[in-house]
């Protein structure tokens, strides 16, 4: 009993040296040192493979690239954190794609037909939650269940084609190809969602709420927090930030699409925002580590293109990815190991 | 001295800034009660897990009937005959008490599982450890009440040749009656030789149970004392490392207008309940566990529908739709089951804390983080809170610690009428003597305070009235001046007509 342990009341605790590392891993998280150890051998790899890979214009191209699977996997965060999960958001905006398209056709405005596509998103957005708090339909099956009724409508409404051509409007060209002191509008529109995400999950109480929500449903509402408002509210900025990619995709293809450009986005952004460490239960994950993903994504996509490679080992690659990652994951956590994994 | 059945020697484990154990000893002995006692975070649960091979030690040996032994893995645990009943049991959530107690163990018929003699080999289980009226083996796993959580634990361990048994303060969730029966088990394991090891924070039930007392503070070794030749007084200054003033203080109290009337209530579980709480006064509902008193608390805030009756909230008759909407009218509920109800354990303790009051330590929504520093980190000195700092995962903090952090969440929110579903559970002596000194101190600032307690010792001290619960009905109501303990027990336990 010679030995003098540090005592556990005493304030303000000590660390040794080696803690204080351990205090700086964290708070990057370790989970995005990971992602960005990876991202850094990866690009040491492409470029080591092809120098172009570093020209800024290529960067670029990365850029734009993931900027709308970027916004999208931003909200999907969201959603996850507070515990649901959004499939719809690829129909959501193909639908608003089109309605965007067909507006500005009718009315020869971009604002009219982005709003028109905004206010379309918050309705499908809203639809989604009522379905889940009043039908009290399983976030899964219900938008599994929009995203092929979406999906339904646009091409109920378009025929099956691609509506309008908004290439010759200056608004979709600014949106599309435009720069704001040398960087692309689309990174720019990317940084804007992160940043607002961040800024919102981190600092008000709305985020807190949203964590605390999906961390214990029965802790929050005894908290007096008004879950059924939260899930409305996050479905329809869901919706919102979908039309906003519905809005992106038009005005990239020059024209409305129902269904191509944006089909297999649901996927994609579960994959970037499981894969930045949020976890499917809900209350656990954080923007930054899903823009981490979403950057390692795009660069892995980007350098498979580069060093032509079968376009078909993309998709393999990055489901091999995920399944890495959330091995890691597991590893860490130090799972039981028994049941079926969370 | 009986032979040593167990014995641990030089055991350390440490966590990421926190020593958990160091060179930590135990010896059990054949038909012995070891009691392990220790404040919140002295390691005594640390210490059962590596026992049970859910962790690894980074040194120590373990011998069982004199033979060294490793136990890398709950199976190599119990394949030796260590048992280990579990602070916080798993419990599988829609299948049987049946097929919970034989997980991975079912009987079979071919290659059917056998239900019919499942069914009967947990009946006679049941039977066989007295907790027969207590449990169905047919009952689901999501249905059970944190006692038949644990009774449900206690029968997996008793299945197969058990040598050793460690019980993680098993009474925490169980009322006095069903401690008893747990006493009477425990006394039938040790009369086969089988040795028992036993935690909890509860003094009077460790001096009636137990052999011997080992002491642990901060992951070591303080001492060991032969039940009968110490008293209440040297453990406490053992595990504490000092005397403890009174357990319960009382400021003069002067109760106010009546904040909360609860008239002719019924629910799905309570009838024709009524009651009043007045401003700067304590009401405890005294009962056994299942009497309803859980159930009537989450009627009085909203989270059970009413089918008959009304609530009062100053004067004035409320329609609560949602816990949302009496935390508004100043009604807060701290519930029973701090894992499943109150904490989000991927969290930090500080987001834990401040979870009820961010609106309040927010300006337009932005949260002043210093303020809600400051908050977290004065509960954290109030209430003792042990962890290596306030931006720890919940999910790490000892059971204990746990508690204070759900009660802090409460304590820091100013509620007209507090709720407190059984407060204490799980927390040590010095920690309990403070959170009943906050409770006094809060009546004494006129809140009135609702406390859920199945300990009678907690219910005489703390309350200026007792409602006593029986069966989903109120069977009786005492004032201070007139409560004894027997007269709390025979309105619980005893029928009215008799
Ligand atoms: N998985 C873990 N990670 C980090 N720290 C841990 C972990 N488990 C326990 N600890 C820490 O180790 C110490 C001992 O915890 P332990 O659970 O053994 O306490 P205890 O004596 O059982 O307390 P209680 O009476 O509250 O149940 C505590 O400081 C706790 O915070
Ligand atoms: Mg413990």
């Amino acid at each position: 009993m010679s030995q003098s342990l540090p005592d556990a009341n005493a304030s303000p605790p000590r660390h040794p040296p080696r803690l204080v590392l351990r205090r700086i891993l964290e708070a990057i998280g370790v989970q995005n040192v990971s992602l960005l150890i990876a991202l850094a051998l990866l690009v040491a790899f492409i470029g080591g493979q092809n120098s172009n890979f570093f020209y800024s214009s290529n960067i670029a191209t990365i850029g734009t690239t993931v900027a709308i699977v970027g916004i999208l996997s931003v909200v999907q965060t969201v959603v996850m954190l507070l515990g649901g999960l959004d499939i719809s958001v690829s129909s959501q905006a193909g639908l608003t794609s089109v309605v965007s398209a067909m507006v500005f056709m009718a009315t020869q405005s971009a604002f009219a037909g982005i709003v028109a596509a905004l206010v379309v998103g918050l309705g499908t957005g809203l639809l989604n939650g009522v379905i889940i708090i009043y039908g009290r339909v399983n976030a899964v099956i219900a938008t599994l269940a929009t995203l092929a009724a979406y999906r339904g409508l646009a091409n109920l409404i378009s025929n099956g084609r691609a509506q309008g051509y908004t290439g010759v409007d200056h608004v979709f060209i600014f949106l599309a190809r435009g720069t704001i002191v040398g960087i692309p509008v689309l990174i720019w529109i990317l940084v804007v969602v992160a940043l607002l995400a961040q800024l919102v999950l981190h600092y008000t109480d709305f985020g807190r709420n949203i964590y605390a929500v999906g961390g214990n449903a029965t802790a929050a509402r005894l908290a007096g927090i008004p879950l059924n408002r939260y899930i409305l509210a996050v479905y329809m900025l869901c919706g919102f930030v979908s039309a906003l990619a519905g809005v992106l995709l038009t005005a990239r293809t020059g024209s409305g699409q129902p269904t191509s450009g944006s089909q297999g986005l649901e996927l994609q952004s579960i994959t970037a925002a499981a894969l930045g460490g949020c976890s499917m239960q809900g209350g656990k994950g954080t923007i930054v580590g899903t823009i981490f993903a979403v950057v390692l994504l795009g660069v892995l996509q980007n350098g498979l293109i580069i060093l032509n490679v079968n376009s078909f080992w993309q998709d393999i690659a990055q489901g091999a990815l995920l399944v890495i990652a959330v091995v890691i994951q597991q590893r860490r956590a130090g799972g039981r190991g028994i049941g079926l994994p969370m | 001295m009986a032979p040593a059945a167990l014995v641990m020697e030089g055991v350390s484990k440490h966590f990421a800034g926190v020593q958990a154990l160091s060179n930590v000893g135990l010896t059990a002995r054949a038909g012995e009660v070891l009691a392990l006692m220790g404040e919140n975070g002295a390691g005594k649960s640390t210490l059962l897990k590596i026992l049970s091979g859910a962790y690894a030690p980074e040194a120590g040996r373990i011998q069982i009937d004199g033979k060294p032994v490793t136990i890398a893995s709950p199976a190599d645990a119990h394949r030796l005959g260590v048992r280990v009943v579990a602070q916080e049991p798993e419990i599988i959530p829609y299948v049987s008490v049946a097929e919970n107690v034989y997980a991975g163990a079912l009987p079979r018929r071919g290659r059917l599982i056998d239900r019919a003699a499942l069914r009967a080999k947990v009946a006679a289980d049941i039977e066989r450890s007295g907790f027969s009226g207590m449990i169905d083996p047919d009952q689901l796993g999501n249905s059970l009440s944190p006692a038949q959580r644990q009774l449900v634990e206690i029968l997996r361990a008793l299945s197969g040749t058990v040598r050793v048994i460690a019980f993680d303060e098993p009474t925490s969730s169980l009322s006095d009656h069903e401690a008893e029966t747990l006493f009477a088990l425990i006394r039938r394991l040790t009369a086969t030789g089988i040795a028992v090891i036993y935690v909890s924070h509860r003094m009077k039930e460790i001096l009636h149970i137990a052999t011997r007392v080992l002491v642990l503070r901060d992951g070591q070794v303080v001492g060991e004392r032969l039940a009968e030749e110490t008293d209440e007084k040297e453990l406490v200054r053992m595990m504490v490392g000092r005397d403890l003033s009174a357990l319960f203080q009382r400021s003069a109290r002067s109760p106010g207008r009546t904040i909360l009337s609860v008239e002719n209530v019924s629910s799905a579980d309570v009838r024709d309940i009524s009651f009043e709480v007045r401003a700067g006064e304590v009401v405890v509902l005294a009962g056994l566990v299942g009497a309803g008193r859980t159930e009537l608390a989450r009627a009085v805030i909203g989270d059970v529908p009413l089918t008959a009756g009304k609530i009062r909230v100053d004067g004035r008759a409320l329609q609560l739709r949602s816990p949302r909407d009496a935390v508004r009218a100043g009604l807060c509920l701290a519930p029973e089951e701090r894992k499943a109800q109150a904490l989000l354990m991927k969290r930090s303790v500080r987001e834990n804390i401040s979870l009820a009051v961010l609106q309040r330590l927010s300006f337009w929504h932005v949260v002043n983080r210093r303020e809600e520093r400051q908050l977290a980190e004065r509960y954290l000195r109030e209430l003792h809170i042990r962890t290596p700092s306030i931006e720890q995962e919940v999910a790490m903090l000892s059971g204990g610690n746990q508690q204070k952090t759900v009660l802090a969440r409460w304590l820091a929110r100013d509620s007209k009428l507090l709720i407190l579903d059984e407060p204490t559970r799980g927390v040590d002596v010095a920690a309990k003597a403070e959170i009943y000194a906050i409770i006094d101190r809060l009546a004494a600032r006129g809140v009135a305070v609702l406390v859920v307690s199945s300990e009678l010792p907690e219910v005489l001290g703390l309350a200026d009235r007792i409602v006593v619960m029986k069966g989903g009905r109120v069977s009786g109501t005492i004032e201070r001046a007139d409560a004894t303990e027997e007269k709390i027990l025979s309105l619980a336990i005893l029928d009215k007509a008799a």
